[in-house]
């Protein structure tokens, strides 16, 4: 019952993944390269401004489009805590899950929260948000057992005999 | 109990029975990466600390996105493509053959029945010859390339049952639009499409990839057509026992159905900046444009050009606009090349590029800028995705798109 | 004393009876062309520099976007609307994507006499058809669209004469690299280079335009040819324009040098990187490994270097790691190209056709070659870092030579690559 408050940011319904990051940027050599533009056709202020330890709260459908990786790895890169939403495409979840980026389906916390706010997560257990409560589902076995492990790759270099990479 | 074409998919390539949300292990036939990923999955792949890909025969790398190359990194991309093909003694590459998703069907890399993943969203394309296909990230694609094995969930599956004949002006886009209109960008999320009726079995394969292609902008993981005799030849295959058996059975369970009689379809478009904002054209006539694209793994097949080149033959596109046309494979090119349907488009002031992903996937190939409108074939009109934020795109079928580059603003094509 | 040809034309467009060289005279100008390489700076001086800003007279103006068509990003997105809103506004001609502008500028407007004023380096093309064309920055356009006029400097004119006819395998792209590599690249700094002599006269003007095009690679203000029946017949199959003046040099013309080339003995050169008057034998280059290789192009973008190219990939597919990119010069030669099959030959060798534009030439946006990588090009130019990453290399050639380049992965002559078969 330790865990830090997470300053809040909060997004509209179908976040796709070309404002999460366009694709004019993909080929850019690095992660860290393309974090500035993380979001910038939506909210430009948005990558520049973020700590380490936000959450970002969002609609419907988060992460629908295309299958690039680097949506989830640049949320995770920005310090992203956890991408709460009411729902996700199905492409970004698996890829988040992958590595290691705490998803978080809530159906009523985005009509409530405002931006700038803070809420607690609890893993796995429930979100508090200006004194309440909000309980969430835990994830199923298989997706506990890879962010366990520390995302897939970890996963796999145990299955091929190899230490984990911290 | 009957089952539905995606359980017939998954028990076939497992050997279990299975029904939806069951979690199951696949066996993968055939995978394909493509350059925008390729640094990503070969970085991973090596991370995860393999030595050998399960079968090489079975991975495709395809160059697309960034072909020809417009910015000095992309060449970063393609080395690395070819450094990764060499080392694991890769064959299937194709450097500039056209957009990934027309060269897996059209160059005999996919079958009816097959479990096929790739490294883009739009790898549901392969649904139109009845194969399970699905986009997944680089991890995962690295993953398999090790293991040759993917987990997955078997989805449910919403039936959709199409009957009558479209109308002359309507193409498989309209009817993908609106059935996404229908469903909403995240109505079909984790789920399959089936699509049934006698409006589909006459559709060409063509228009069966276009809808197959879109299927995942209502969040579906999959789309799939039942195999049939236009299946057969389109694969150059005589359909086995197995693949004649891929079609949903009566008494299958489907969590959910939607008939449409094909009359009631008419040219809609889907408006900035929402793929299910759909709209019928009749309703956003006279809206100027700047530009039309006519390309991508939805729209850019020979019959895409064909529709467009009837429309354009003898006809000049509005000064001031342009017309893009960006063919989806080399094949579809050489075709068009040969039938006189390029001789017509380049008559008409089209401005004709190398086949490959082009402006669809926003990196070159026509960007705009502010304020400016385009009218695209493609799947998405994402905020952004072919420009700035503040570009406009709507995206429509061939036809209506090749309509509008005459006039110069929003126009309904004439059946 | 006599004139030379450029002489004549100068007079003319500044209506006196006589210049000389070194003499300042105002001409009028009889076309102006700009592209979208620099007219959105143009129009922001235009906008914001100019207390009354008018166009003189917007029928002689030209707008072409050729440099980075299709957009490859916002920004020049956001420069070619500048220049369409533009067009639109003022009645300018307006040509987009439909070709390279030099080429457009051939086959639509310029005729024999004619003074033309273009934002580009390479306007020096149209002494093709002898008229008298000339490369300036945005401000002397600027000021050449407000006042219809501009002032020039009368160059010294130097004599080009070409003796004989070209051997077999051997080019007017060989033959002006020769030239370039002999007299340098500031060999005719501010002078015209006029070519002369039988050798002149039976070059098509499509050869003409390779010369001249390239004349600003020896600093040259431009380059001319005496109009002949061929530039006639080039005219009356290109619209049926009028010629505004069939000008010829006098034969007390006054030149400041002379030159004598004996076309029978050029053979196949390149122009190593990066300088486009270090020019070898393609014998002589040794083993150069190619990444790319590039037909196209203002230079060597036409209908005969297509045939050359597609003559020799006939039935031939390139290596599978050479990424060869081939950008017909217009939509008019796209189309011809179409109907003599060219363009099946090449989406079936393998090469990738890109829609008529400057393309690797440019380097801005299609075919752009990565670190340490080498090119071979039809292209205007080799200079450092031009078609990519300031680590690549260029080196130019013949359409011919570009050609079994790509087939062989290395430079080679057609001939020797013939051989190896």
């Amino acid at each position: 019952m330790n865990e830090k408050p997470s300053t809040i940011w909060v997004l509209g319904d179908d976040i796709d993944t070309d404002i999460i990051i366009p694709t004019q940027y993909l080929a850019l050599p690095t992660i860290e390269a393309m974090k500035p533009y993380a979001f910038s056709p939506l909210r430009e202020d948005l990558a520049s401004n973020v700590q380490e330890g936000d959450v970002l709260v969002a609609g419907k459908n988060f992460g629908c489009g295309s299958s690039r990786e680097q949506a989830p790895e640049i949320i995770k890169a920005l310090g992203i805590k956890a991408v709460i939403a009411k729902s996700f495409a199905r492409i970004f979840f698996r890829n988040a899950i992958n590595n290691g980026l705490l998803l978080i389906e809530h159906s009523d916390l985005h009509d409530v929260v405002k931006e700038g706010d803070s809420l607690t997560i609890e893993r796995n257990q429930s979100i508090s948000y200006n004194g309440m409560d909000y309980p969430i589902t835990p994830l199923p076995n298989n997706l506990l057992e890879i962010i366990e492990e520390g995302g897939l790759v970890n996963a796999m270099r145990k299955r091929n005999g190899r230490k984990p990479l911290t | 109990m009957g089952k539905t074409m995606i359980e017939k998919i998954i028990e076939y390539n497992t050997k279990i029975p299975v029904k939806a949300d069951d979690i199951v292990t696949v066996q993968v036939d055939r995978v394909m990466i493509h350059d925008i990923f390729i640094p990503f999955v070969a970085e991973k792949f090596e991370e995860m600390g393999f030595t050998n890909i399960w079968d090489t025969n079975k991975v495709v790398l395809i160059y697309d996105h960034l072909v020809p190359a417009s910015v000095t990194d992309d060449i970063r991309h393609l080395k690395i493509g070819d450094a990764f093909a060499t080392k694991y003694d890769l064959t299937n590459v194709h450097r500039s053959d056209g957009i990934c998703h027309q060269l897996m069907t059209e160059a005999g890399y996919v079958k009816p029945g097959h479990v096929v993943f790739g490294t883009d969203s739009h790898t549901t394309t392969y649904g139109s010859i009845g194969a399970f296909s699905s986009g997944i990230g680089y991890t995962e694609m690295a993953s398999i390339l090790g293991t040759g094995t993917m987990w997955m969930k078997v989805p449910k599956t919403i039936k959709i049952t199409i009957n009558g004949t479209l109308p002359k002006n309507v193409s498989s886009k309209d009817v993908i639009l609106r059935i996404i209109g229908d469903l909403g960008a995240d109505g079909a999320t984790y789920q399959a499409l089936e699509f049934h009726g006698d409006t589909i079995t006459n559709m060409s394969i063509a228009s069966r990839m276009t809808i197959a292609n879109m299927a995942v902008e209502a969040g579906a993981k999959c789309a799939l057509f039942a195999p049939d005799e236009k299946t057969a030849t389109y694969c150059n295959i005589v359909l086995n026992e197995q693949q004649k058996n891929l079609f949903g059975d009566e008494d299958a369970i489907y969590c959910k159905e939607m008939i449409y009689n094909a009359e009631s379809f008419v040219p809609v478009m889907a408006c900035p900046s929402q793929v299910d904002q759909i709209k019928p054209v009749k309703e956003l006539i006279d809206i100027p444009i700047d530009q039309v694209f006519i390309g991508s793994c939805t729209n850019g097949r020979l019959e895409d050009l064909e529709a467009a080149a009837t429309v354009l033959k003898d006809k000049t596109v509005s000064p001031y606009i342009k017309l893009i046309i960006t063919p989806a494979s080399r094949k579809v090119y050489e075709d068009a090349v040969k039938n006189g349907t390029m001789e017509i488009l380049a008559k008409a002031g089209a401005i004709i590029t190398h086949p490959g992903c082009g402006l669809c996937c926003g990196r070159t190939g026509g960007i705009l800028s502010d304020g400016e409108r385009v009218v695209a074939t493609n799947n998405r009109n994402f905020l952004g995705r072919m420009g700035t934020s503040k570009v406009e795109i709507y995206l429509a079928s061939p036809t209506v798109a090749a309509t509008c580059a005459i006039t110069g603003k929003i126009t309904f094509p004439e059946s | 004393m006599g004139m030379t040809i450029a002489e004549k034309i100068i007079a003319r467009a500044s209506g006196v009876s006589s210049v000389k060289a070194g003499d300042i005279h105002t001409v009028s100008l009889d076309r102006i062309m700009t592209n979208d390489g620099t007219t959105h700076l143009t129009i922001d001086m235009f906008y914001n520099q100019l207390k009354n800003p008018t166009i003189a007279d917007p029928s002689k103006v030209v707008f072409i976007i050729d440099h980075n068509i299709p957009a490859d990003n916002p920004k020049t997105a956001a420069s070619h609307k500048k220049m369409r809103d533009f067009a639109r506004n003022y009645h300018i001609d307006f040509w987009e994507g439909k070709g390279v502008c030099h080429q457009l500028m051939m086959e639509h407007y310029v005729t024999p006499g004619e003074f033309i004023f273009g934002a580009d380096s390479h306007t020096c093309t149209y002494g093709a058809l002898g008229a008298f064309g000339t490369g300036v920055g945005c401000t002397d356009l600027l000021y050449a669209l407000v006042t219809g006029t501009s002032w020039v400097l009368v160059p010294e004119t130097i004599r080009f004469h070409l003796k004989g006819n070209l051997p077999k395998g051997v080019y007017p792209r060989d033959l002006m690299l020769t030239i370039i590599g002999e007299i340098g690249a500031n060999g005719a700094n501010y002078q015209v280079m006029e070519f002369t002599g039988e050798g002149a006269s039976n070059f098509s003007i499509n050869d003409r335009m390779v010369l001249c095009n390239l004349a600003v690679e020896a600093g040259a203000k431009t380059a001319i040819f005496e109009p002949d029946e061929k530039t006639i017949a080039y005219l009356n199959t290109h619209g049926n324009r009028i010629p505004k003046a069939m000008l010829k040099s006098d034969p007390d013309a006054h030149y400041v040098r002379e030159y004598t080339f004996d076309l029978s003995t050029i053979q196949p050169v390149v122009a190593r990187p990066d300088f486009v008057d270090d020019v070898i034998p393609v014998k002589e280059v040794g083993e150069v490994f190619i990444d790319e290789a590039f037909v196209g192009s203002c230079n060597n973008g036409r209908i005969d270097e297509l045939r050359v190219s597609a003559n020799l990939l006939k039935g031939k597919k390139i290596p599978e790691h050479m990424r060869f990119i081939i950008a017909p010069a217009s939509n008019q030669v796209y189309l011809q190209a179409l109907e003599e099959g060219l363009i099946d030959i090449f989406m079936e060798s393998g090469a990738m056709v890109v829609n008529s534009n400057c393309s690797v030439c440019w380097g801005g946006c299609q075919g752009v070659i990565g670190e340490n990588e080498v090119l071979i090009s039809t292209g205007t130019r080799n200079f450092k870092g031009r078609a990519g990453d300031p680590s690549s290399k260029i080196y130019l050639a013949s359409a011919e030579t570009v050609t079994a380049s790509a087939l062989a992965g290395k430079i080679i002559t057609a001939d020797d690559y013939k051989h190896t078969l």
